[in-house]
């Protein structure tokens, strides 16, 4: 019986980076479990709201929450943004009794129990790290990918704020890198690891988001990199499709491709090359999947 | 930059509010800078992060009110999670930005924001952008 994991994909992955959506299902299929997406969800809102007294800003990710109770008794999820509010409104469910009946009340003509916060929200790296273990998933190597140097980016929301995330350390974090050392690849510290790519001021102040990306593939380049891993549909616009205006405001600029980090589980595990969607991407990496001549046989 | 110091803005419903809707307590902070030091936003903002803290304490409506720093900060949480003090420098800067977007001050204008970006950005990124930046 094929384990199934109630799984929440969000706006995003189903249309500008549904490459990650899809070598995140095709993968685990290869690895023997589903995502099975949850039935009529809804936006999570994105940014966890940072005030106090309006508990609307709760709401989206509660009747997330509270679907995918009926569900299962976990929720994993792909997007950085999406895992983080997830996470971080269950928190408040599970803490502040007070808010948790607010919200409740609200939600009580579409749900017939109230929501307490039992559901378990999971990133897909926590479900390759524990049910699945590194060591498995080494075992399960297919392809050669270890002429590849690569930079594994964090980002924010993977691991900010420390306390409630609590995925990893904030400033060492190291799931990614175990991540891709199970793959076979080289990897590579920079200290741009877990610095801000300028998020969403893409849109309300683009010069500012270009600085913030562009300071991390410099740092990258500057470190012997060849390409660099995020979990974020938002850092990889940044960082990937932004190349062609850092070229142009910054010079002597060579691109740097950026992977979606189930890309590589999906090189990595063989899968079909229709599957990887580099077709999405600004910089294509698809020479640096090539392995160098006269390193085949090794 | 003159300020006022006084016992009337320290003392004032500003400061209460800005407690009352970021939940944190205003006064724990004792300006070490580690907010600053690690902002990645910091070159362009008028207000280095630490400078909010000392003006939010000190009762500093209007300069909070009219400068660039709240608009720059893009809730990367690295002020919070190096503050020795566990205060949530991200929450206080998004409850001086309320104190606008409430009161009908709009700084994000979906008719200025062109059909480029608006095409290209992902979806998150344009949700995030109009909840943090409008009412």
């Amino acid at each position: 019986m094929t384990m199934k994991i109630p799984y929440f994909p969000g706006c995003t992955l189903h249309e500008k980076a549904k490459n990650f959506d899809q070598t995140a299902r095709a993968a685990a299929k290869a690895l023997g479990f589903e995502l099975a997406e949850l039935e009529g969800w809804t936006c999570c809102g994105a940014a966890f709201p940072l005030v106090d007294d309006n508990l609307m800003g709760l709401v989206p990710s509660v009747r997330i929450l509270a679907k995918a109770s009926q569900q299962g008794e976990e929720l994993v999820t792909l997007c950085s943004f999406c895992y983080n509010v997830l996470k971080r409104v269950n928190k408040v469910i599970r803490e502040d009794a007070e808010k948790r009946d607010k919200i409740n009340m609200y939600l009580d003509e579409e749900f017939d129990e109230p929501y307490t916060g039992q559901v378990e929200v999971l990133h897909f790296l926590e479900v390759l790290r524990d049910k699945i273990t590194f060591e498995e998933l080494a075992q399960r190597v297919k392809r050669k990918l270890s002429h590849l140097k690569l930079g594994p980016y964090y980002g924010c929301l993977l691991l900010r704020p420390p306390k409630e995330i609590g995925l990893d350390d904030p400033d060492h974090p190291r799931i990614l890198h175990d991540f891709l050392g199970s793959l076979g690849c080289q990897v590579r510290n920079f200290p741009f690891a877990s610095e801000c790519c300028g998020s969403y001021q893409a849109v309300r102040a683009p010069e500012l988001a270009l600085e913030c990306s562009y300071r991390i593939i410099k740092s990258a380049r500057q470190n012997d990199i060849d390409a660099l891993v995020t979990s974020c549909p938002l850092c990889h616009f940044n960082l990937d499709a932004k190349q062609q205006a850092m070229a142009q405001k910054y010079g002597e600029f060579t691109p740097l491709p950026v992977f979606y980090f189930t890309q590589l589980l999906a090189v990595a595990l063989d899968l079909e090359e229709s599957v990887w969607g580099f077709d999405q991407h600004q910089v294509r990496p698809d020479e640096l999947i090539k392995i160098p001549v006269g390193e085949e046989k090794q | 930059m003159r300020i006022e110091i006084s016992h009337e803005k320290v003392n004032s419903d500003f400061v209460k509010k800005i407690e009352e809707i970021s939940g944190e307590n205003i006064f724990a902070c004792y300006q070490c800078g580690k907010c600053s030091a690690g902002c990645p936003l910091v070159d362009e903002m008028d207000l280095l992060p630490n400078q909010v803290m000392r003006l939010v304490q000190l009762g500093q409506e209007k300069e909070l009110l009219g400068c660039r720093t709240i608009w720059l900060c893009a809730s990367c949480l690295t002020c919070f999670s190096r503050c020795p003090k566990g205060v949530d420098l991200a929450k206080v800067m998004e409850a001086i930005r309320v104190q606008l977007t409430r009161s009908g001050t709009d700084k994000l204008d979906l008719q200025e924001v062109s059909n480029e970006v608006l095409a290209e950005t992902p979806q998150l990124g344009i949700i995030c952008s109009f909840r943090k930046f409008t009412g």
